[in-house]
């Protein structure tokens, strides 16, 4: 991917990129931190037809919001070559019988022989998750496993 | 009434006064600059209401604005920065100084002002406005536009030359012959390679110097360091604005953010003033003969402003449209026209109708750029829909 920067002087500077269908999309970093999410007009590829301003907190969000289905590309691709081996992500619901116990306490690699390699949480990635990290709802887990696995990891999540 | 009581009150509906219009132009969308000028003239010699007392404030008001104004301008771009915009924008640059000093100088030559004069109208004409500019490009959500660095390094560039031009002018206004102009040159030059190369390789202990942690003690630093610095290089006959300017270059990284934090309130008060007190130094009752020539001048540079951001925009792949946009954003002339103009009236080496001229072209461009920069995109997609049809 070709992410363009270019400086803009006495303000910050502009990450952009093109996607494939056509349109520039990118971020402005201000000299005081906060970002512009801008998006080029279609008929107009050098203007913008938004520029919106985000706080830290609200770019990290947006940030997971994209985030997790990378990290899930990622591996897919990284195990690509490992024959019925998946990658998913993986949602815990806020009324899980596991929200506010650790990942140990659902003993999802010995139940179902799939393992969490991250856990996504409030636009941060915690990789590689201890026994004792305790999950919260609304996290994405991040998971390899087989297909047979993954399916009844997800039942094991939802029910106990 | 006791003397000071008048003084308090005077300067108090001053600046009241200039809070209203402040808020007036930002409503209306235009710069506060030109409002100002009006304020000032309004009050000084010749106007409704002649002002006295306070001349002593005033004046030293003004040369502090200036002082903070181009130390701000000095904070705002860093010292790589400068480098970069200057290897990148270096054609589109010189374009620009040819294009938009040449009606300047046509204008004075005119009008019988000699060499000097023809000097000091070729900055007033040349320097667009980076404070009008960078709000209006804000305002209008342009910041991620592909044309907006193109802009960005045209206004870094202007700096630079401000830099090389302001000694030479102050030289010359002096009085100084041929020889002692090239000299200025030459110091000059030497003086920005060597505030350069401090701020690219030792900027920190540059910033170490004024740098503290406690806000108020920052700001008297600060402040300090550049009225010492431009005192002494306005002793040494190279201007105490380029002094403050170059102070503001070696000040760097969140150092140089922290200053322009503390000093940008202080720098609008000041400016303001200074504007002000050009406006009182200035009789409305000289506008009239010389409007002819304002009028002109802002039509011819308007043109050229437009030519130079299309040419830099093309040069740099961007498309019709934003050439547009490039060319309209920076037409805006103001604070640094005003400097300009206020260093060559005040040493009475150049006409004074210099002032009246630059005031009346202040005046227009301040509220025909931001005017301009929002209208280039309907205007240019009429004249797209004139043209296609009759090449089609």
């Amino acid at each position: 991917m070709n992410v363009e920067v270019t400086p803009l002087p006495g303000i910050g500077t502009r990450q952009d990129f093109v996607s494939k269908s056509g349109r520039r999309i990118g971020v402005i970093t201000y000299r005081d931190g906060h970002f512009d999410l801008i998006v080029a007009k279609r008929e107009d590829p050098d203007s913008c037809i938004a520029s919106i301003p985000l706080s830290v907190e609200e770019s990290a969000t947006l940030a997971n919001l994209l985030g997790a289905p990378s990290l899930v590309a990622q591996l897919e691709e990284q195990n690509r070559d490992v024959a019925g081996v998946t990658t998913r992500q993986l949602p815990l619901a806020p009324n899980s019988p596991y929200d506010g116990r650790t990942l140990g306490d659902t003993a999802l690699r010995t139940r179902t022989a799939v393992s969490v390699v991250a856990v996504v949480r409030g636009g941060t990635v915690h990789p590689s998750p201890r026994p004792d990290f305790r999950l919260a709802g609304s996290d994405m887990l991040v998971t390899v496993g087989t297909a047979e696995g993954l399916s009844k990891a997800v039942e094991v999540l939802e029910t106990g | 009434m006791h003397h000071t009581a008048i003084s308090l009150i005077e300067l108090g509906a001053v600046f009241f006064g200039l809070g209203v219009l402040g808020r007036l132009a930002w409503k209306i969308g235009i710069s506060p600059i030109p409002l100002y000028l009006v304020g000032g003239l309004a009050f000084g010699a010749g106007g409704l209401i002649p002002l006295e007392g306070i001349e002593p404030f005033t004046e030293i008001a003004g040369e502090i604005g200036v002082v903070l104004l181009l130390l701000l301008l000095g904070l705002e771009y860093s010292a790589a920065e400068l480098v970069t915009g200057l290897r990148r924008s270096w054609l589109a640059g010189i374009l620009d100084i040819v294009l938009n000093t040449l009606p300047g100088v046509a204008v004075a030559l005119m009008l019988g002002w000699g060499p000097v004069g023809a000097l000091a109208m070729a900055g007033v004409t040349y320097i667009s406005s980076s404070g009008i500019i960078a709000k209006v490009l804000g305002d209008l959500g342009r910041l991620g536009n592909r044309e907006t660095p193109v802009v960005l390094s045209i206004l870094v560039f202007e700096d630079l030359a401000m830099a090389i031009y302001l000694p030479i002018l102050t030289a010359l206004l002096a009085g100084a012959t041929l020889l002692g102009g090239l000299t200025a040159v030459g110091v000059a030059l030497i003086a920005i390679t060597v505030v350069l190369v401090i701020a690219l390789r030792f900027g920190r202990f540059v910033s170490m110097v004024v740098d503290s942690p406690e806000p108020e003690v920052f700001l008297l630093r600060v402040l300090g360091a550049a009225l010492l610095v431009a005192g002494i290089a306005s002793q040494l006959q190279v201007s105490a604005a380029v002094g403050a300017f170059l102070l503001g270059i070696a000040i760097s990284g969140s150092t140089a953010e922290n200053a322009t934090k503390l000093l940008e309130p202080l720098r609008d008060l000041f400016a303001a003033m200074f504007f002000v007190v050009f406006g009182l130094n200035t009789d409305p009752r000289e506008i009239p003969p010389v409007l002819g020539f304002a009028v002109a001048l802002a039509v011819i540079t308007t043109l050229t402003k437009v030519a130079t951001g299309w040419f830099a925009a093309r040069h740099q792949g961007i498309g019709r449209m934003g050439r547009a946009r490039a060319g309209a954003a920076l037409v805006a002339r103001g604070e640094f026209s005003i400097v300009i103009a206020g260093l060559a009236v005040g040493t009475g080496a150049v006409d004074p109708q210099l002032a009246p001229l630059a005031t009346a072209y202040v005046l227009l461009m301040a509220i025909l750029g931001p005017i301009a920069a929002r209208v280039v995109e309907p205007v240019a997609m009429a004249v797209q829909r004139r043209v296609r049809p009759a090449t089609a």
